[in-house]
């Protein structure tokens, strides 16, 4: 579980985050939504430490992460998995090379070991016979399937995706969703998804903590998200008027995820 | 720079980094710094000749000029900024690009020391390969002279004659001192701009291009001080 108390986050003098408390529990697809601008990247960049935060506290099931020495903060980022936006892999390495990175890195596993454990990873976000392709030789796609597996190698028990549908067509966006979802829970992670995908939301969203302009506007799950009467909410979900016309014409009866 | 200096989480990986650092800048350049330092010999022979050909000097003297102008100053200046060139840019953009799509983040999460993982070994790469580089360079250099001056009519036997006249092996160690400060220099010139790149793909170019010409300036510059202080 990872709690955020009060967390504010300043540039200079523009203020970014503007004291956010919140928390995200274990076997959850916990999403952050909002506009662009609304402080999502920089909340997710404080919350696994890539950025330090001005004031508040973060912790990782009850550890203070923030005042934490970089080599105690080592400690807890061997538990955290990241798929980045743009997937992050290393160009000089092979598909494989990027998911045995980790574990060539902090594992003591015999090298048979390794490959038995990148394969049984490259399996589980489909992706077989890929191995020995370079990043500039798949597709995006494939590429955050592969992020996805190098992210979940070191069985972590925090797992980041910043944006993980951006640049995919619709029905691989589902695919990844439904991958992420599917980890989240078969591992009991706690998953954390930082989006402005509807249908995400809509898919995934067991927990939903809504930004705006720095604050936290709202929170709770995808069932309540239809429900609620926060304006600022309800504009950002329904920001076209095509998507307004379809909820006037299907009342509170619009489908949710599974 | 403390970063730098932190524990390996993984020894054999940084070696592995190492290596591959090594042969992108030793193998990686061979051929440039090759060829410039080979004509550059040739043409030091052939200028020097013509000069001296209204003068009383004796021909072996060639061999003299182009062993010493290239291993106390062309050698290691010229194969200096050819690397600033190619070397300096290609880490500046390597590490820029790390950068900019999050690869570098990506280290950090893992809780992998990015500075050290990705930094440390390019310099200390540039200083093991970058010596024996401007060696082969001095060596090429020399041969390139010798090429030139028996095309233009100077016997070997002179040309060899001058290469053993008044030879200083000191002259090695300015030439090694020298190839050692501007392989530190070129390589945290260049890491320094790529790793520290902000914005996107065009910041990545500045970013080269400014590890090209501060890299290039230092070179001279410590040249200048290296030369003040050995000579």
């Amino acid at each position: 579980m990872i709690e955020v108390k009060d967390l504010k986050k300043s540039f200079d003098d523009k203020a970014i985050l503007k004291g956010i408390s919140t928390s995200f529990e274990a076997g959850k697809t916990n999403l952050i939504i909002g506009t662009s601008g609304s402080g999502k990247t920089v909340f997710v960049k404080c919350l696994v430490g890539l950025l330090t935060p001005t004031s508040g506290s973060i912790s990782y099931d009850g550890i203070e992460f923030t005042s934490l020495s970089q080599r105690e903060k080592k400690e807890i980022r061997t538990k955290i998995g990241m798929l980045f936006q743009g997937s992050a892999l290393f160009d000089s390495m092979t598909v494989e090379e990027n998911v045995m990175f980790p574990l060539n890195m902090f594992s003591k596993m015999t090298s048979k070991e390794k490959v038995e454990r990148v394969n049984f990873c490259l399996e589980r976000v489909n992706l077989v016979g890929a191995n020995k392709k370079y990043p500039a030789e798949i597709s995006g796609g494939m590429m955050k399937r592969v992020g996805i597996a190098r992210a979940i190698v070191l069985n972590p028990k925090y797992l980041f995706c910043d944006e993980p549908n951006s640049g995919l067509d619709p029905k691989t966006a589902l695919v990844i969703d439904e991958l992420l979802s599917d980890i989240t829970h078969e591992y009991n992670m706690t998953t954390i998804i930082n989006t402005h995908d509807m249908n995400s939301v809509m898919g995934m969203g067991e927990k939903i903590v809504f930004l705006h302009q720095g604050y936290k506007e709202w929170e709770g799950n995808r069932h309540e998200l239809l429900e609620s009467d926060n304006e600022t909410l309800y504009d950002f979900i329904f920001a076209s008027e095509f998507l307004k016309e379809l909820r006037k014409g299907a009342g509170k009866s619009i489908k949710l995820g599974k | 720079m403390r970063d730098m200096l932190a524990r390996p989480e993984n020894l054999y990986m940084y070696w592995k980094e190492l290596l591959r650092q090594m042969n992108g800048i030793g193998v990686g350049s061979l051929i440039i710094v090759g060829v410039i330092s080979l004509f550059v010999g040739a043409v030091t022979a052939l200028q020097f000749a013509y000069q001296m050909g209204t003068t009383f000097f004796p021909d072996y003297l060639i061999g003299f000029i182009v062993r010493d102008t290239m291993i106390i100053e062309l050698a290691p200046t010229l194969s200096g900024l050819v690397l600033a060139g190619k070397v300096g840019s290609n880490m500046a953009s390597e590490l820029g690009t790390m950068r900019i799509s999050e690869q570098i983040d990506a280290l950090e999460i893992m809780g992998v020391n990015p500075n050290g993982y990705l930094v440390m070994p390019k310099i200390i790469a540039a200083i093991f390969i970058v010596p024996p580089l401007i060696v082969l360079a001095a060596m090429l250099g020399i041969y390139g002279g010798y090429w030139a001056a028996e095309n233009y009519g100077i016997s070997p036997a002179n040309y060899q004659k001058g290469l053993l006249y008044l030879f200083d092996p000191f002259n090695v160690v300015i030439m090694t001192v020298k190839s050692v400060i501007f392989a530190f220099l070129i390589a945290s010139v260049a890491c320094y701009q790529g790793f520290y790149v902000k914005g996107g793909a065009l910041d990545i170019g500045r970013a080269s291009t400014r590890a090209v010409v501060y890299g290039s300036i230092l070179v001279i510059f410590f040249d200048y001080i290296v030369a003040l202080v050995l000579t």
